[in-house]
């Protein structure tokens, strides 16, 4: 195969478009971050990004350059949908993406043969690239020695040693990006002689009859070539059937002679990067020997014994900090809260405006927001379990585990991931392989207690653990025991599903076990701020209007005057929907009121707080002299007709265990509704979970009722 | 040529050379395209709490493996070899 010809790129305006391609977990979004000021995601394992991010980054001139974030692969060969988003906004293929002009190619300077083996790939692709040597610190310290320049040499093209969480070379990565002549490589390889006439007759027929511009047919090519699923490689669009004809006609003929086709393709790349490397990579005698730090902490974090405590441990003290450091900065948020009601109070004369604001739009969004410590606290500590290497890990000694359910360990690092949020965790589904392993996870994920819940729990314990003198330790116990609720959910209906509907082979675990790293704070801070932000957003927004609109429901019709025997809040339109659910969730032990609660949480979860907030409010608006008092004392105020208690501790329990299994969250049926491309799944799923929810807290309550509770 | 054995069977921390694949399976072109190829040295470094999946250490990089694809994985174990870990990180 000639040699893609060396020549300077053609100076175009200075719009171009990078594309970030490398390794998973090689530092590309810290790359992205540190040159466009965005917050991508960054994460010690492997699959962080999952979707395409588009930035921007200014030359030395000022000038405007756009920079595609893309999930990392090891191979244009790609074997799961987000190694797929790499290949398709790479060879032009995503219609919502200009295909980039330039690439810039990051490895992990740690492990150059493996990160060699994509950019040989995407040398292939005949576009300028820029090879960003990341990790030179790490390198380094291993007693690494890169002669870049002769690496520049070679291949013909900047090569750029970086260190991008310190952002050392970040100055020189802009010079080369800033550039208007990028050169092409001068790199050429040997396609196998038994090989190369098929890669010619299929790249001919690409261009012919699929329409292909010769480099992405070539490239294409050799991806079909190199994966034995033709379906996979060509993606959306089919290809023609004289393209497929001369596939079939080569694989027939290599079959009978016994070539290994692929094999001999990847085969001949690696001889090609050893050649390259040979002379670039020297380690210093200083080099430090024995077990590396990570073998070290390994030892004890996979250890059969100590490994599960250690989990257990770090479970336990993340639950711990939710319940003990939260009291402090809670108390502020109150006041905080206090001050404004009185200071509204003041201004506002007490009328129907008065008590909007009151008792609908900020007693609504109280009763959310005053858990923002908490949600704080459960990111961080999330974050840092992501920034340390410690996931991949996790993912590691539960595999057994999981696959006694059907699925795999990297399941676990969606999974556990949804314990922040059900939407991130369904799209790190997309780093499963296999796509029915990926559905039964997307399908179990919102089984994980997302931080929506978390709100509607602290609430019903603090309603339900009398008075606040009282240890935590059943309060934690009863939270662990939600949390093991949900988990034990997801793992039986991922059973059953792969025993039933979605039956397939027992998945692979092919998982590369990042080093271990300090967090770096700044990242790990930054994604709990962002998140957090992101709850109080939804609290100012959603929330606030669904408690406005609520305080408009439960307060209106108003009763007319000749009947003063009628409850108001009956008469509402709330009141009404709530007594239209009730038959349904009566043998539940639910009330009416309840049921207003859970007809709002179908839009978010943590809407029943605010809901209980308005409700109660309403029910008190009698008293004018009323103080404000906690809602959680609400609760445990409030009454059935009979006079007894409305919130016993079985019904707190019972509605917990509602929220555990229930799927009530309008975003994640929309996500699932993209993610599985049709409206069966996400309809399927808020059958079955709600179906199951149903089922199982009338079971709870029957047998706790008869047992006198 | 010493003889063959799998993957699975090798001790904990003893190092090998690849020498067979299987042609087919889903698995395994992409444990080539990572650079495990035939003549690759590697290294059982150990296996999970539970028995399964493995860890071993391939071009100064850990990857973990089910036992079930280790089977068809054949080594040559290195003559005397005892823990040798990289230097890498
Ligand atoms: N020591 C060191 N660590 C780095 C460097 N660059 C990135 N990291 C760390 O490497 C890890 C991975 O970084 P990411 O930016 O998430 O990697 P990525 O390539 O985007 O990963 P994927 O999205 O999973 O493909 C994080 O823990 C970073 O903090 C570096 O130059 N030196
Ligand atoms: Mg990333």
């Amino acid at each position: 195969m000639n040699p893609p010809p060396t020549q300077p790129a053609p100076a175009r305006a200075p719009a171009s478009v990078y594309a970030l391609v490398g390794n998973p977990n090689c530092g590309k979004s810290t790359l992205f971050n540190a040159l466009t000021g965005l917050k991508q995601k960054v994460g010690n394992y492997p699959g962080v990004t999952v979707e395409r991010k588009v930035g921007t980054t200014y030359t030395q001139h000022g000038h405007p350059l756009t920079l595609i974030d893309l999930p990392g692969t090891y191979s244009l060969a790609a074997r799961s949908p987000d190694e797929a988003v790499t290949r398709d906004v790479l060879l032009g293929r995503r219609a919502d993406t200009a295909m980039p002009d330039r690439i810039v190619c990051v490895v992990d300077a740690t492990n150059l043969e493996r990160n060699l083996y994509l950019v040989h790939q995407i040398l292939d692709l005949g576009r300028p690239v820029i090879l960003v040597l990341n990790m030179m610190d790490v390198a380094e310290q291993a007693g690494l020695k890169i002669h870049t320049s002769r690496l520049e040499h070679i291949l013909g093209i900047p090569v750029i040693a970086c260190a991008a969480s310190s952002g050392r070379g970040l100055i020189d990565l802009k010079l080369a990006l800033s550039r208007t002549d990028l050169p092409l490589s001068r790199h050429a390889w040997d396609i196998p002689p038994a090989i190369a006439p098929a890669v010619s007759e299929l790249q001919a027929s690409l261009q012919d009859n699929d329409d292909k511009p010769p480099l992405i047919a070539r490239a294409e090519a050799l991806l079909l070539l190199t994966d034995q699923d033709s379906v996979r490689v060509a993606g959306s669009t089919p290809l023609s059937a004289r393209t497929r004809e001369i596939l079939q006609h080569w694989e027939n003929r290599w079959a009978a002679d016994g070539t290994d086709w692929a094999a001999a393709l990847v085969n001949a790349r690696y001889d090609s990067i050893g050649l390259l490397t040979a002379d670039i990579v020297s380690t210093a005698s200083t080099a430090p020997v024995g077990p590396s730090r990570s073998d070290r902490i390994d030892a004890w974090v996979t250890h059969p014994v100590w490994g599960w405590c250690i989990f257990g441990v770090i479970m336990a003290t993340m639950f711990l900090s939710i319940f003990t450091f939260a009291g402090i900065p809670m108390g502020w948020i109150e006041s905080l809260v206090a001050t404004i009601s009185a200071g509204v109070s003041d201004l506002i004369p007490p009328g129907e405006l008065h008590d909007l604001i009151i008792d609908g739009a900020i007693s609504g969004v109280e009763g959310v927001i005053i858990f923002l410590p908490q949600i704080l606290i459960l990111f961080l500590f999330i974050g840092l379990l992501e920034s340390t290497g410690y996931m991949a890990r996790a993912a590691f000694i539960m595999d057994r585990l999981m696959s006694k359910v059907g699925l795999n360990g990297r399941s676990f690092i969606p999974l556990l991931g949804s314990y922040a949020c059900a939407i991130p965790g369904i799209m790190a589904a997309r780093t499963i392989e296999q796509p029915k392993d990926r559905l039964v996870t997307i399908l179990v994920a919102p089984f994980m207690s997302c931080s929506a819940r978390l709100p509607v729990y602290l609430l019903l314990i603090a309603a339900l653990v009398p008075e606040e003198q009282v240890p935590v330790g059943p309060k934690i116990l009863i939270m662990l025991l939600m949390y093991a609720l949900g988990t034990f959910g997801a793992f039986g209906f991922a059973w059953l599903f792969k025993k039933t509907l979605l039956r397939g082979a027992p998945p692979l675990m092919i998982m590369e076990l990042p080093p271990y790293r300090l967090p770096r704070i700044r990242d790990v801070l930054l994604q709990m701020i962002e998140r957090g932000g992101l709850f109080v957003k939804r609290a100012g927004t959603i929330i606030l209007g669904l408690s406005i609109v609520l305080w408009f429901l439960a307060n209106y019709p108003k009763v007319p005057e000749n009947q003063p025997e009628v409850d108001p809040l009956s008469y509402s339109m709330a009141g009404r929907a709530g007594h239209a659910l009730e038959p349904v969730i009566a043998p539940l032990g639910f009330d009416w009121r309840i049921g207003i609660g859970l007809i709002q949480s179908f839009a978010a979860r943590e809407v029943f707080n605010s809901a209980m907030g308005v409700i109660f409010a309403v029910e008190e608006t009698g008293d004018e002299e009323e103080t404000r008092t906690h809602l959680r004392d609400a609760l445990r105020a409030a009454e059935r007709p009979d006079g007894s208690k409305l919130f016993t501790p079985l019904i707190c329990l019972n509605l917990m265990v509602f929220y555990v299994f229930a799927m009530q969250c309008i975003s994640t049926i929309a996500v699932v509704k993209r993610e599985t491309n049709s409206w069966r799944w996400p309809l399927f799923q808020l059958g079955y979970m709600t179906g199951f929810a149903w089922f199982v807290c009338l079971l709870i309550y029957q047998v706790g009722h008869t047992l006198g509770y | 040529m010493a003889d063959l054995v799998t993957l699975s069977s090798l001790a904990v921390g003893s190092s090998a050379v690849l020498r067979e694949f299987p042609k087919q399976g889903v698995a395994f072109l992409r444990l080539r395209e990572m650079g495990m190829l035939p003549g690759t040295t590697l290294t059982l470094v150990r296996t999970a709490p539970l028995g399964d999946p493995i860890e071993i250490k391939v071009r100064g990089y850990s990857l973990t493996l089910r036992k079930s694809e280790a089977d068809h994985v054949m080594v040559e174990p290195a003559a005397g070899s005892t823990m040798k870990m990289t230097n890498f990180q």
